[in-house]
């Protein structure tokens, strides 16, 4: 970025509509990214003030006070602590909910003692009317000495005015609201020369949080923490008189400067609402009425596109063969990568709809009614009420999921929740499991009444999500952060969503999903290519004539010569020889080298295990589900003379499928959300594990 | 204290959560009222400084209050 360019931070408790004005300041110039180290959103964006002067707006995430509760509220302490930070603002916009001034106050308070030039917006002006409050805003400009402007982020008015004081040069308010007193003095003056800082509160805040200002070197931490120390500062005992004051004088600040006329009308029929929402029987049943509508949505209503895009990429692919003449580069291509970006893009319209449902249930203050329905049971397994929704849309598809973890703020919980999410069997695992299920299940009813098949399946959606609650569970004990889990969370009142906030969440998540972790994808599936499709060269090359050479004499028509010839190539390709490899390891959970090239290939995603059975298995093509299940059932064990896929064979290959962590695309998620790759290695660890050793349980028992 | 009733915050047992609790508005001499609880008792939800807010009982238990 380019030097002396106008920063701008605005900052501001959780719901005071931040979010609406970075959308209003800056519209579609936004870039989501990470503060360094940690994996808390960083939304920056341009906004033109006036003429050509541009201002880069940094959105905080939302925070009562300086003091951090959560990773989040770290990233704004030291925001605002760190001056030779590329984040460190020139100027601050204070967003505050005009409805709710006191609590948004606080924070104001502290900044004006950092010294940093802050504007204070009055957001909802609008509500704060119709409840009956108005505000003295010129009486409230002089008490802070800083200007104030009314804001209504929602239809942008007041935005005008805002830029314009943006634009024009603005100075520190003068006022000093806290002043640390008693024995922290002297420490004060000495950390304040130390550094070389601009305000005692500054130095105050070093002294409070030392250890915790990453930004420090460690020895200044160590220095910081030392004279702490040395001089008995207890940071708790300050913190609690320092709100006190600071709320002492917010009161007589908005008992000045607010003329009430009461008038709570607007806030009863929010009251009317949560008796309904968060009733015993119909809050439950309203609850799992929505999460009904939004699987509802991502199994059927995404499938439309999803197969568009699949078959679109497919064509593509196919062109290319066609234009292309023949050649390695080519193959690669067409084959490669197209089909691997085909793997990135099909996820598109699943992430789109889920995080549509998220943000509107978001935008409407439904969800923090869902965290307050479901807190209670989910702490039982070491969750949240706030890990409900990512869990639940694990069952379309664990990629949104995990994404849409950023809700839970814990860093512990939400840790879990993503480890646990991809147990619940996801979209991709039908196909595998419907297949299966279909071979080796008897096509009868139970009492005449419930199919086995079906039973099967729901018992294997069932397995997927206990394994999923009690890993959780085990995870609870093992994991030890020092960091403690709240639920001190604000009920904000009911209110129609704003749909350019539910548009930019879907355009922000997807964007995320496809630069981040589709790079990964990409890589992966390449590397799959390579070894599905090459093997030693004088083999592969001479493919075609050992295969035609085999077939002499046997009536087959082009087509099953073709299918022949790739079948050869895939059991001779790299993968084909890490299937054999895996032979002996798998052979306990009575699979062949036929199923370990399966296992294998299947790494990219689930669903390419019954692609890959139909080319080894040389049934040409997988339109057909009933040949793949005819061919299938005719394999038998070349020892044994039975067939492969018995009942013990079958549901061990299940279970397996159940467990197993066979998804590339959610490591590649996982490895971005958590920012290291010691999680999804874990995770693919552990999964594969599970699912091995419970396959291996299920083939001895049955076999 | 009782869904729908209020009282007057005395003081706070726990340092470490007595300062959220007050930076939330939890002040001493201010008045709380006990609003509903969610299905199984908790959380519970409370108004204080004319907001809404939700708290576990582990939390809420953690401020005294005179009634």
């Amino acid at each position: 970025m380019a030097a002396g360019k106008l920063k701008i931070a605005l900052a501001g408790k959780p719901n005071s509509g931040k979010s609406s004005l970075f959308n209003q300041l800056t519209g579609l110039n936004q870039k989501i990214g990470n503060f360094p180290g940690v994996t808390v959103d960083k939304r920056t964006g341009f906004c033109h003030l006036n003429g050509d002067l541009a201002a880069e707006i940094i959105d905080l995430p939302g925070t009562y006070s300086l003091y951090p509760r959560t990773l989040d509220e770290k990233v704004v302490a030291e925001v605002f602590t760190d001056q030779k930070s590329a984040f460190y603002p020139d100027k601050v916009v204070l967003v505050a909910d005009a409805t709710n001034l006191k609590n948004c106050l606080l924070l104001l308070t502290q900044l004006i003692d950092l010294r940093l030039p802050t504007v204070l917006a009055l957001n909802m002006v609008d509500l704060a009317a119709k409840s009956g409050q108005s505000i003295d805003i010129k009486n409230l400009e002089k008490q802070l000495d800083l200007p104030v402007v009314m804001l209504n982020a929602r239809n942008g008015m007041g935005i005008e005015k805002l830029k314009q004081i943006l634009a024009s040069p603005l100075k520190a308010s003068a006022k000093i609201i806290y002043k640390p007193d008693g024995e922290s003095r002297n420490l004060i003056e000495k950390i304040r020369s130390k550094y070389n800082l601009t305000s005692d509160y500054e130095a105050f805040q070093y002294l409070q949080q030392g250890e915790q200002l990453l930004f420090l070197p460690k020895e200044d931490r160590a220095f910081i923490k030392d004279i702490a120390k040395q001089n008995n500062f207890f940071a708790h005992k300050y913190q609690g008189a320092e709100t006190i004051m600071r709320y002492g004088f917010i009161q007589d600040l908005l008992n000045d400067v607010i003329i009430h006329s009461s008038n709570e009308g607007w806030k009863k029929i929010s009251y009317d609402i949560d008796k309904v929402l968060t009733h015993k029987v119909w809050g439950y049943l309203i609850f799992f009425l929505i999460l009904f509508l939004i699987f509802q949505s991502i199994f059927a209503w995404a499938q439309i596109p999803m197969d568009f895009i699949d078959t679109t990429f497919a064509q593509i692919s196919h062109k290319l063969d066609t234009l292309f003449p023949e050649g390695p580069f080519f193959e690669l291509v067409a084959h490669g990568i197209v089909p691997g970006i085909s793997g990135i893009v099909i996820f598109i319209p699943q992430i789109a709809l889920l995080f549509a449902f998220i943000s509107i249930l978001e935008e409407t203050g439904y969800m923090a009614r869902v965290v307050f329905l479901m807190d209670k049971i989910m702490r039982k397994f070491g969750l949240s009420g706030k890990s409900v929704v990512p869990l639940m849309s694990g069952w379309a598809c664990a990629i949104p999921a995990i994404m849409a973890t950023r809700t839970i703020e814990n860093w512990k919980d939400r840790l879990i929740t993503i480890f646990v999410t991809p147990f619940m069997s996801c979209s991709a695992r039908l196909p595998v499991f419907t297949i299966l299920v279909a071979l080796i299940i008897p096509d009868n009813k139970l009492f005449g009444f419930f199919n086995y098949q079906g039973l099967v399946l729901m018992g294997l959606y069932l397995l997927g999500f206990l394994a999923a609650i009690f890993s959780a569970l085990a995870m609870r004990f093992l994991i030890k952060v020092r960091e403690r889990s709240y639920l001190l969370m604000e009920l904000p009142t009911y209110k129609m969503p704003k749909w350019s906030n539910v548009g930019f969440q879907i355009i922000e998540k997807t964007k995320t999903f496809v630069f981040e972790a589709g790079k990964i994808i990409l890589a992966i599936s390449i590397i799959l290519y390579f070894l599905a499709s090459y093997g030693p060269i004088d083999v592969m090359n001479a493919a075609k004539e050992t295969v035609k050479s085999n077939v002499i004499g046997q009536p087959l028509s082009e087509k099953e010569i073709a299918a022949k010839i790739a079948a050869y190539k895939l059991e001779h390709s790299y993968a084909g020889h890490l299937g054999k490899m895996l032979e002996p390891v798998i052979k306990p959970l009575g699979y062949d080298w036929k199923i370990g090239i399966a296992l294998v290939t299947s790494f990219a995603a689930r669903e390419v295990f019954v692609g890959t059975i139909a080319t080894i298995y040389s049934i040409g093509s997988t339109d057909d589900s009933f040949t793949i299940k005819q061919r299938l059932k005719s394999e038998v064990d070349p020892e044994t003379q039975l067939p492969r896929f018995t009942l013990a064979s079958g549901l061990s290959l299940l279970v397996f499928y159940t467990f197993a962590m066979q998804c590339m695309s959610t490591l590649a998620v996982v490895k971005r959300e958590t920012k290291s790759w010691k999680w999804p290695l874990l995770q693919l660890a552990y999964m594969t594990g599970l699912a091995y050793f419970s396959a291996l349980l299920v083939y001895q028992l049955l076999k | 204290m009782m869904p729908g009733e209020t009282a007057v915050i005395s003081a706070f047992l726990d340092d470490e959560i007595s300062v959220k609790l007050l930076e939330m508005g939890f002040l001493p001499g201010t008045a709380v009222r006990f609003n509903f609880t969610a299905p199984f008792g908790d959380p519970i939800c409370v108004s204080v400084s004319g907001y809404d807010l939700s708290l576990r009982l582990e939390e809420a238990s953690t401020i005294l209050i005179l009634n």
